[in-house]
């Protein structure tokens, strides 16, 4: 062609052609319904604690029932619908990271068990997972050298 | 040596193959879109009673190639080639597709090009003497796309506002050295244009520059007029990037305007479904 953008001016095009999310919008529904999901959280560690249970025990139930609240979602078909109106105010919270788990798991069921679902269950929540622990590690160390 | 080759990319067909026959199956989304009733089947269910959305998907291209040998009137061994392709890993939709046809056959990926591809290199097989019927298939299926390329349907994530939409389906068409047309009479091939878009959610920013340098390839080759088609219709370049085709092409002095249209465009009831986007 006669008339050739460079890479740099055909991105700057681009990105003036496409439509942008609506932030705004976006926004204030993921605080609604990260909002709610944590005061669903709240109540039960609130119920949990009124039952008798001392406060570590009583979180540890409380991301139990709000992991199987994510993944009974997931398997209804509805978290996706969630994920879709409300984004990071249901990726964020636990039941998110339930979905991220459980999604892959329903996808893959089809490949078998061992090389469908036992090795595609962690494609999304993998990264998390390893750079997760390797933080936790990395500040374990830090927090031995200070100490020491 | 070239005498059928015109300008740097373009052929001119010699004996001009026809389209004898084509057919269409697809998905429940498509089957209520606005192009509904030119297809031949529209299934309800995405499994289509499979196992698996990649049988599905096989099943689809099974369909229709043995729909669209029926509607040309011919046994399947009146048939020399099967050019066919999709979007899976090693093509299996095609190859397990049309395993029990037993005809002679190419795989290709060209993504959205594909049937274009595949239609391109039977028009050659048949016009340079090496068969006289061919075959041309490909399907795609959203959800067997989705999962090979992007994130597990149940993923609770938000699609961005240039995201594409996959048709569900499988197309098909039979090129013969005889018949009444419509005829291919000219072939341009694409070339690789990469202007650096990495976003996989904006695949028709990422497609328009190699559409726009086709068509500008085209008018360039053979000294037609700008005006001289009825329609120029692209694979599947969405809303975005039906814009910056146009975009392009108008400032290398080629206004199609009404004339452009887009696959994508053209197969979905944008209102119905806010979400396809295409």
């Amino acid at each position: 062609m006669q008339h050739v953008m460079t890479k740099e001016e055909y991105r700057k095009y681009v990105d003036k052609v496409s439509p942008n999310s609506k932030t705004l919008r976006n926004t204030l529904r993921a605080f609604m319904v990260g909002g709610i999901i944590c005061v669903i959280g709240q109540f039960f560690l609130n119920s949990f604690k009124n039952m008798g249970l001392d406060k570590e025990t009583a979180s540890s139930v409380t991301a139990m029932v709000m992991i199987l609240l994510g993944v009974t979602l997931t398997a209804l078909n509805l978290y996706d619908d969630l994920g879709r109106f409300a984004g990071a105010g249901s990726i964020v919270p636990i039941t998110g990271f339930a979905n991220s788990i459980a999604s892959p798991a329903i996808e893959y069921k089809s490949e078998g068990y061992v090389l469908g679902i036992g090795a595609r269950m962690f494609l999304i929540a993998g990264p998390v997972l390893v750079y997760g622990i390797s933080a936790s590690i990395v500040a374990g160390i830090i927090h031995y050298l200070l100490r020491s | 040596m070239f005498e059928k080759k015109t300008g740097r990319q373009t052929f001119q067909m010699k004996n001009s193959p026809a389209i004898i026959a084509t057919a269409s199956i697809v998905g429940p989304k498509e089957g209520r879109g606005p192009l509904a009733g030119y297809f031949d089947q529209s299934v309800d269910d995405e499994f289509w009673g499979e196992k698996s959305w990649e049988k599905a998907e096989s099943k689809f291209m099974r369909e229709v190639l043995a729909k669209v040998v029926t509607k040309a009137s011919m046994p399947m061994d009146a048939l020399d080639f099967v050019i066919a392709g999709d979007l899976l890993n090693q093509c299996i939709a095609a190859s397990f597709g049309i395993r029990e046809s037993n005809v002679p056959f190419y795989g290709i990926y060209g993504a959205c090009s594909t049937i274009g591809e595949a239609m391109q290199l039977g028009a050659m097989l048949i016009d340079g003497g090496f068969a006289s019927n061919v075959a041309c298939l490909t399907s795609s299926h959203f959800c067997s796309a989705e999962k090979q390329f992007r994130f597990p349907l149940e993923l609770g994530s938000q699609r961005p506002p240039t995201a594409h939409w996959t048709v569900t389906g499988s197309g098909g068409v039979i090129l013969s050295a005889e018949g009444d047309g419509p005829y291919i009479t000219r072939i341009t091939t694409g070339k690789i244009v990469d202007m650096g878009i990495k976003d996989q959610n904006n695949m028709g920013a990422a497609m328009a520059p190699a559409a726009a340098d086709t068509i500008y390839a085209h008018f360039e080759d053979t000294g037609l007029p700008h005006d001289y088609y009825d329609m120029i219709v692209t694979g599947d370049l969405g809303v975005v990037g039906k814009r910056i085709l146009d975009d392009l092409l108008s400032s290398n002095g080629i206004r199609v305007g009404s004339i452009l249209n887009d696959c994508g465009i053209m197969i979905y009831d944008m209102k119905q479904y806010n979400d396809t986007r295409n």
